[in-house]
């Protein structure tokens, strides 16, 4: 296949960046689409060229490094996966991909396509961890979880922190995220004593971080690669309100 | 927390626009239903508005409360939407979107639309100030008060007017489609059984409001009412 690439390049987060268009020969159906853009570097190392940077770890779609927004849409056409998980046999010889990195304030392009999303880990800081001493390993069903209460904590503890519904979100929302990150841990024992805290930490600090206000759009559930369903930001606007209007500390 | 900090936060700001919106669908609905007396003739409709009017101190009450509300409506929707403006500096060249429909996209829009829409009706039928000249604050011969049906029937008889009204009450329908779903998600009443029922609210009752509110400008103006 042929295929013709508008990507964004950008030397670092001072530049002001731009689209290049690239066009790659030989492209496989069964390559990965970050196979097809190794594809590319490779020839732009052959040019002389500096390579085009993009985030990537695992490849296996469970660790939420990879990004892109590929034709307009946060892990490109296919739902439920990732871009390490998307293949090029989802797209026909001669297309043209538009190739851009996630748009938000929080995540500030560092090259290329490559975003620092540390801001994420700082809201995971804030608040979205069990302090208690919670003891070593339990023997299983020693501390019983009724079963509809470990899937929803299953769940949205399925959240890799890829941030795609950061970048889908006409509003630049991170609530999909830290509702994940809220909702995991309200529906175990573990998570109860510092519930109501938790979600008004994490949400001061999403804030903080320059995050838009969700208006339910519903695009962050569209392109989740792990399918997490919006009711988690029903539960955290609960949480968030039980812990405003009664909580004392 | 405090409730200012409370209200500024994001999710704050959103309940405050859940919880006036709430409060200004009902506005909405009661304001249709107490208007499609019209159709019942004169009497029904002199003696509805004449009631009102007698309420005396609890009418400023009730207009207090709803400039209020109003109020804290689109401050709370000021709020969000300079969160959401600053929260990406840098616009996609292309972004395409999966699930979302034109009234969610056009909230804003469809918004001021409506505020200003609600100047002008207020200066039209409330106050007279606009085109009403004539029949504005004329009273009934029996002392039953202004005789609102014969301002209501004149004051739909310029196309143009109509048109401005039939408009206004399309966006105004526009705007409350998404909101009245929305709202019942950001107040956290959306599960998993109930999605499907709440995403369908809104539309259903913004298309009997519009039936309601479009049916007294064109029914005066057809002369189906006279
Ligand atoms: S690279 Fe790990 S999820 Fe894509």
């Amino acid at each position: 296949m042929r295929i013709t690439l508008h990507v964004w390049r950008q030397k670092n987060s001072t530049d002001t960046g731009g689209m290049k268009e690239y066009t790659v020969d030989g492209v496989s159906e069964d390559m990965s689409f970050l196979e097809m853009l190794d594809l590319v570097n490779e020839n732009l190392i052959n040019e002389g060229k500096e390579p085009i940077a993009f985030d990537h770890d695992c490849r296996e779609g469970i660790c939420g490094t990879c990004s892109l927004m590929i034709n307009g849409i946060a892990h490109g056409p296919d739902a439920a996966i990732t871009t390490c998980q998307l293949h090029m046999r989802s797209f026909k010889d001669g297309d043209a991909i538009h190739i851009e990195p996630w748009r938000s304030l929080a995540f500030p392009v560092v090259r290329d396509l490559v975003v620092d999303r540390s801001s994420f880990d700082r809201i995971v800081q804030a608040g979205g961890y069990v302090s208690i001493n919670a003891g070593a390993a339990q023997d299983a069903n020693c501390l019983p979880i009724p079963k509809p209460d470990s899937d929803t904590s299953m769940d949205a503890a399925a959240c890799i922190g890829c941030g795609a519904c950061v970048a889908s979100c006409p509003n630049g929302s991170a609530m999909l995220f830290v509702s994940a990150k809220i909702g995991h841990l309200a529906h175990l024992p573990q998570g109860q004593p510092e519930r109501y805290k938790r979600a008004r930490d994490m949400v001061a600090q999403m804030d903080a971080e320059g995050f838009g206000a969700c208006s339910n759009h519903y695009e962050c559930e569209a392109v989740c690669p792990k399918e997490i369903p919006v009711k988690f930001i029903a539960k955290m606007n609960r949480d968030f309100f039980k812990a405003t209007m009664c909580s004392e500390s | 927390m405090s409730l200012g900090t409370t209200m500024k936060s994001s999710i704050g700001a959103k309940a405050l626009m859940a919880i006036t919106g709430i409060i200004l669908v009902l506005f909405v609905i009661g304001h249709m239903v107490g208007n499609l007396q019209v159709f019942l003739g004169p009497d029904a409709l002199n003696q509805y508005a004449h009631t009102l009017q007698s309420l005396g101190p609890i009418l400023w009450i009730i207009r207090l409360v709803l400039l209020t509300t109003l109020v804290a409506h689109i401050w709370s929707a000021a709020v969000v939407v300079r969160m959401s403006v600053a929260a990406r500096p840098v616009d996609y060249q292309k972004r395409k979107d999966l699930t979302t429909g034109f009234a969610a996209r056009t909230m804003l829009v469809s918004g001021i639309v409506v505020a200003l829409f609600i100047v002008y009706h207020v200066l039209h039928f409330t106050t007279g100030t606009i085109d009403m000249a004539e029949s504005y604050g004329q009273m009934l011969p029996d002392g039953g008060g202004h005789d609102v049906y014969k301002m209501v029937i004149e004051g739909f008889q310029h196309p143009l007017t109509t048109i401005v009204y039939c408009l206004a009450t399309v966006v105004l329908c526009l705007h409350l489609s998404h909101g009245i779903s929305s709202l019942m998600q950001t107040l956290g009443f959306r599960n998993d059984s109930n999605a499907a029922r709440i995403d369908k609210v809104g539309p259903v009752l913004a298309i009997i409001i519009l039936i309601g509110n479009l049916s007294m400008p064109i029914a005066a103006l057809t002369g189906l009412i006279k």
